[in-house]
């Protein structure tokens, strides 16, 4: 059974690592978590990159946040993704899945993944 | 919205926008009628606000000039035989300002829906606004499930709830006592 006892110890462990971190990441993940994309599945979404980013311990470098409504509410789940030195990336229409490929590619990879972009899904249509 | 946490998501994001610092989340379960409350200390609304809240064409938000929360809310507990109820004091009027949601809901209704995930909407809510004093209580039949954010950060001190590791505690925190239940 879980216990705040354990939480305890886990604060003690997070103490050092904390102290090491960089103040700055390098990369913010932006989640649309309006009435619009909580409708559209976001909340998974979302979820799936807070775990993927964690599962690759990549917390230093990346950061996942979440937003309001940005205006498309036609293309939610909408995530940004914003890097230093680069153009946005808006993702839209995003699953799950397509996060964990979002996550493998670019962020690992640095190649955004073009066809679950803004750009790619509006000539489609 | 296929799932009730969903809503519940939904509408305590209305208190995080209202710049809430203390948002309680309670869903009571008699078996027959679930009671969802969501009380805030945000900037609340006035009376003009208040009774436009309903229609869908009324939203402070500037992104686009619809605003479905609410509306959704009320759809859904009306057609299972309930409803919904607002209270709020904006902070022009008072110093005690906030505002209190509640919709009541008939389990048994052919329209209702289930009540999916809470733990992942708790985890969504605390993972997106870690400094803002959430307590969720969910009561059922047989069982209560409770958490406190007010209570962790007393232990935790300067150690934000948002950290992966806290927030995986957090839920499986919660998934225990709501497995414990059956």
């Amino acid at each position: 059974m879980k216990s705040l006892e354990e939480l305890m110890a886990i604060k003690a462990k997070m103490q050092d690592k904390i102290a090491v971190r960089t103040s700055t990441s390098d990369i913010r993940i932006v989640v649309g978590m309006a009435t619009c994309g909580i409708a559209a599945g976001a909340r998974p979404v979302l979820n799936a990159f807070v775990e993927g980013i964690n599962a690759e311990k990549l917390e230093d470098k990346v950061t996942v946040t979440q937003t309001g409504c940005i205006g498309i509410c036609q293309y939610e789940p909408v995530v940004e993704v914003y890097e230093k030195d680069k153009e946005k990336v808006t993702y839209v229409k995003m699953t799950p899945e397509r996060a964990k490929e979002v996550i493998e590619k670019h962020i690992k990879g640095g190649n955004p993944v073009a066809e679950y972009t803004i750009g790619a899904t509006q000539i489609a249509k | 919205m296929d799932e009730l946490s969903l809503y519940v998501l939904d509408i305590a994001m209305n208190s995080v926008r209202a710049g809430a610092t203390e948002i309680l989340i309670e869903l009571d379960d008699d078996g027959e009628w679930i009671t969802f409350t969501v009380t805030d200390n945000g900037c609340g609304m006035t009376d003009e606000q208040l009774k436009k809240l309903s229609d869908p064409f009324f939203t402070t938000r500037k992104t686009r000039k619809v605003g479905l929360g609410i509306p959704f809310l009320k759809m859904l507990a009306e057609m299972t035989g309930g409803n919904v109820n607002i209270k709020s004091v904006s902070e022009k009027i008072s110093k005690n300002h906030g505002t209190t949601i509640t919709a009541r809901f008939c389990k048994n209704h052919i329209d209702f829906i289930p009540i999916g995930d809470m733990t992942q909407t708790v985890i969504t809510l605390i993972q997106g606004s870690p400094n803002i004093n959430f307590t969720f209580r969910h009561v059922m039949p047989d069982k209560t499930v409770y958490l406190s954010c007010a209570e962790l950060h007393k232990i935790l001190g300067d150690i934000s709830l948002a950290e992966p590791e806290i927030l995986t505690w957090i839920g499986s925190y919660l998934n225990e006592q709501y497995s414990s239940v059956k």
